[in-house]
């Protein structure tokens, strides 16, 4: 997956409130079984492990390897790639704000020489 | 929560984030930088190496505006519409905002204000969210000065989902 589709795939399974609340509670507990994730809400078991698809789609979770249970399990790093992708957005803005001073510095330059005439 | 100088960021409110800055030119200046396209395009112009191929701003009331950013050797692309609802020149511009490809989730309420601060200008961008968590993603923006204070700011948005 190119870093675009990956951070695509990270924000749309982000876009869900049922998945950040899978997310919230697997990062506080630990792994969890799937049974145990479709508890607090109202769902079937079916209808979590969709959201879990997406999950583990964007590759922000992964499921383990007990045939039994098959907890599922948080994986961090695509959510720090998002996170840090967002950082480089407000570097972002910090430039542009100095390049904005330079041009009004150039535009009063400008309107004062224009003044004079 | 406030932190920079000159560029401050606040949050008011659980759906908004309010940026400051201060210019050493007058509100006019300022405003014609954010609303004349060939002004636009010399610096709203990405990070180095990127162009602005598609700069559009139409000012008026019902008017609507486009930006679009290309990354170095065509790899990335970032690009943002806006229609503007209420507008009155130099003062402030009222508008809906959206990313393509919901980079920053759905549309929001984008109001810039220029106000007049000695002789030069204060600008307060006001951005208002659809939702806290809405809000929250993009506040990640400006809350970390480093990846673990993001972190903690995605800690507080996972914990207000649960709470």
């Amino acid at each position: 997956m190119s870093n675009a589709a990956r951070l695509d795939a990270t924000f749309h399974a982000l876009s869900d409130p049922t998945r950040r609340a899978i997310l919230a509670r697997l990062a506080q507990e630990g792994d969890v079984t799937v049974m145990a994730l479709a508890e607090p809400f109202a769902m079937s078991q079916p209808a979590i492990s969709k959201h879990l698809k997406v999950l583990e789609k964007a590759g922000l979770v992964s499921r383990g390897r007990d045939a039994q249970k098959r907890p599922v399990h948080l994986e961090a790093q695509p959510l720090a790639e998002a996170t840090g992708w967002l950082i480089e957005y407000r570097r972002y803005w910090q430039a542009q704000f100095g390049r904005l001073d330079d041009l009004l510095d150039e535009l009063q330059r400008l309107e004062a020489a224009a003044g004079k005439n | 929560m406030q932190f920079g100088d000159p560029l401050s960021v606040t949050t008011p409110t659980d759906t908004q984030i309010v940026i400051t800055r201060g210019f050493t030119a007058p509100p006019h200046l300022v405003y014609a930088c954010y609303t004349q396209p060939s002004l636009i395009r010399r610096w709203l112009t990405g990070p180095d190496g990127w162009t602005m191929p598609v700069c559009a701003y139409d000012a008026r009331p019902g008017g609507s505006y486009r930006f679009e950013w290309h990354g170095p050797g065509g790899e990335g692309f970032l690009a943002v519409s806006g229609d503007i609802s209420q507008i009155d020149a130099i003062r402030y511009i009222d508008s809906q905002e959206v990313f393509d490809g919901g980079v920053m989730g759905p549309a929001y309420r984008a109001e810039l204000a220029f106000e007049l601060d000695g002789r030069g200008t204060r600008l307060l961008n006001t951005l208002t969210y659809t939702s806290l968590a809405h809000r929250d993603m993009v506040a990640a923006t400006g809350m970390a000065e480093g990846m673990e204070m993001s972190f903690r700011s995605l800690d507080r948005l996972l914990a207000a989902e649960q709470g």
